[in-house]
């Protein structure tokens, strides 16, 4: 998809979340590509009221019904869940609309921040997209 | 994340003769009944508005047609399904299934009453080489009837939505006034001769147009144009599965299946016992009806947040009662809602249930069918 935004700062996970780096924090939520491929989001089954709870990169954290479909989201890292974004309970579209800055998901407290080091940057999601796509 | 659908790329899929149309309008395209189509353009939701607000454009051209003619014909379709082909005048529609010996149903389809001795079929297009061998098995070669399978030669557009006879009306000499719900009549659309049809699959007022399948696009361009001015949106399939569910039309695979019959999806008013011709699987209904369903289609409205979807279980007290066969959010409800088969005795409008959505079980009350009715026009 050449149209979809790829910011440079992110690292991305196959399954198509991103992960952004704030110190010992980062923040997840699911790339241009994926909201797009999803079409009209309409509900999010996050883990409300999570925050203090466990993760493991490749984990399950929640789900995302579009209109046609439903989808699981997994962790793209380990740590602890510290924020959920709560707005998505009544805003889900958010994530069409602003899926790296309204749209994101969960913030988690990174036990081993060298994780982010094996997520694709922004020039390896491209190229995983464009060949995932023909 | 991982999604479940299926995107459609495959070299073997039927395109209708719009595909060109679709990629330039940057249609998503799936698989649909072996087709590769469009599920939206934009978003469903706003096509899915459109439709209830304005007015949308669908290719449907993938949909089936079998004509079936001669002095025979009326006796053989009679003897085909449950509903009584011979209450039509001419230009007239009806909606009826094909069933097994044993009730379950083969296809749910249109039947139209083109003129003396003259009938249209309109089937699915996923069981389209089912429903024309079954159908060819049971004509036997008879020579009072003749049948023709010209699903590849028509295309076929579907115009919904209040202000369809607003954008058609200027396009067409005929009188669509004169035209009310479930006939027909031929006539030219920007100068394409089409059948005209007061029919759809939406819940609103629209016109389904059956023309030649190589000028099908100029139909589409026509109608585009036209309806440009009063907010026509073209309309994927994943906005005609939202509008149809909210409506509580039936989908076959879904509500209709060859194990389910039309009494159990709550069609028992297009299955005419009393009619004198004998039919296929008229037996089996009679028994049904007498002796009681075995599964009836409800309408379920889940009380918390979640989205039900095929497949998902219908549980009363933890016990597992049936089965989701449809689910969505709805964008005219502005809530999820379902259907699925659920014994007799849980059926009625009121009964509290619960649907299993990934794991949790979640309340949801069984409610009246259709979940919409379009509003009265004076």
């Amino acid at each position: 998809m050449a149209d979809s935004k790829i910011p440079d700062d992110l690292r991305y996970a196959e399954t198509h979340e991103w992960a952004r780096r704030d110190g010992d924090e980062a923040t997840i939520g699911i790339s241009d590509y994926a909201q797009d491929e999803l079409g009209d989001v309409v509900f999010l089954d996050l883990p409300w009221g999570g925050a203090g709870r466990e993760i493991k990169a490749g984990q399950h954290f929640g789900d995302i019904e579009s209109v046609k479909a439903t989808s699981e989201l997994f962790s793209p890292v380990s740590g602890t869940i510290v924020r959920v974004n709560d707005a998505l309970r009544d805003a889900p579209e958010q994530v069409n609309t602003d899926p790296y800055g309204a749209g994101w998901m969960i913030v988690v407290r990174l036990s081993d921040p060298a994780e982010l080091d094996k997520l694709m940057d922004a020039a390896e999601y491209k190229n995983f997209l464009d060949n995932a796509t023909h | 994340m991982s999604d479940q659908q299926q995107e459609g790329a495959g070299a073997s899929l039927k395109r209708t003769p719009l595909y060109d149309r679709h990629r330039a309008l940057g249609a998503r395209l799936v698989e649909f009944g072996g087709w590769e189509m469009p599920v939206q353009y934009r978003s469903i939701i706003e096509e899915h508005k459109a439709v209830r607000q304005r007015a949308g454009l669908f290719d449907v051209s993938h949909m089936g047609e079998f004509r079936v003619e001669g002095p025979g014909a009326l006796g053989f379709l009679q003897s085909l399904v449950p509903n009584d082909v011979s209450k039509l005048a001419d230009n007239q529609a009806l909606y009826t299934q094909l069933c097994l010996e044993n009730g379950g149903t083969i296809d749910d389809l249109l039947i139209y009453h083109l003129g003396p001795e003259r009938y249209m079929t309109v089937v699915n297009a996923g069981t389209m080489p089912k429903d024309w061998d079954w159908v060819k098995r049971q004509h036997g070669g008879r020579s009072d009837v003749t049948l023709s399978n010209v699903s590849d030669e028509t295309g076929l557009l579907a115009l919904q939505g209040p202000l369809a006879q607003t954008i058609l009306q200027p396009l067409t000499a005929t009188p669509l006034g004169e035209i009310v719900y479930y006939h027909a009549r031929p006539g030219e659309v920007a100068g394409i001769a089409c059948l005209i049809s007061r029919t759809g699959y939406t819940g609103e007022d629209g016109f389904e147009m059956y023309c030649a399948a190589d000028q099908v696009g100029a139909l589409w361009d026509a109608l585009m144009a036209a309806g440009a001015p009063h907010g026509l949106l073209p309309c994927g399939l994943g906005a005609r599965d939202t509008l149809r569910l909210e409506a509580g039309y039936c989908l076959y695979d879904h509500e209709l299946t060859e194990s389910i019959t039309p009494l159990e999806a709550g069609l028992g008013w297009t299955v005419k016992l009393a009619k004198p011709a004998d039919f296929i699987g008229k037996r089996a209904l009679e028994d049904e009806k007498r002796d009681g369903l075995r599964q009836k289609l409800v309408g379920l409205m889940p009380r918390e947040r979640g989205i039900p979807r095929a497949g998902y279980g219908i549980f009363l007290n933890g016990g597992r009662i049936g089965e989701v066969t449809s689910g969505t959010m709805c964008p005219t409800l502005d809530s999820p809602a379902a259907l699925g088969y659920v014994p007799p005795a849980h059926a009625a409008p009121g009964t509290q249930l619960q649907i299993e959505i990934r794991g949790k079980l979640i309340p949801a009350e069984v409610v009246p069918l259709p979940f919409y009715k379009r509003p009265k026009t004076s």
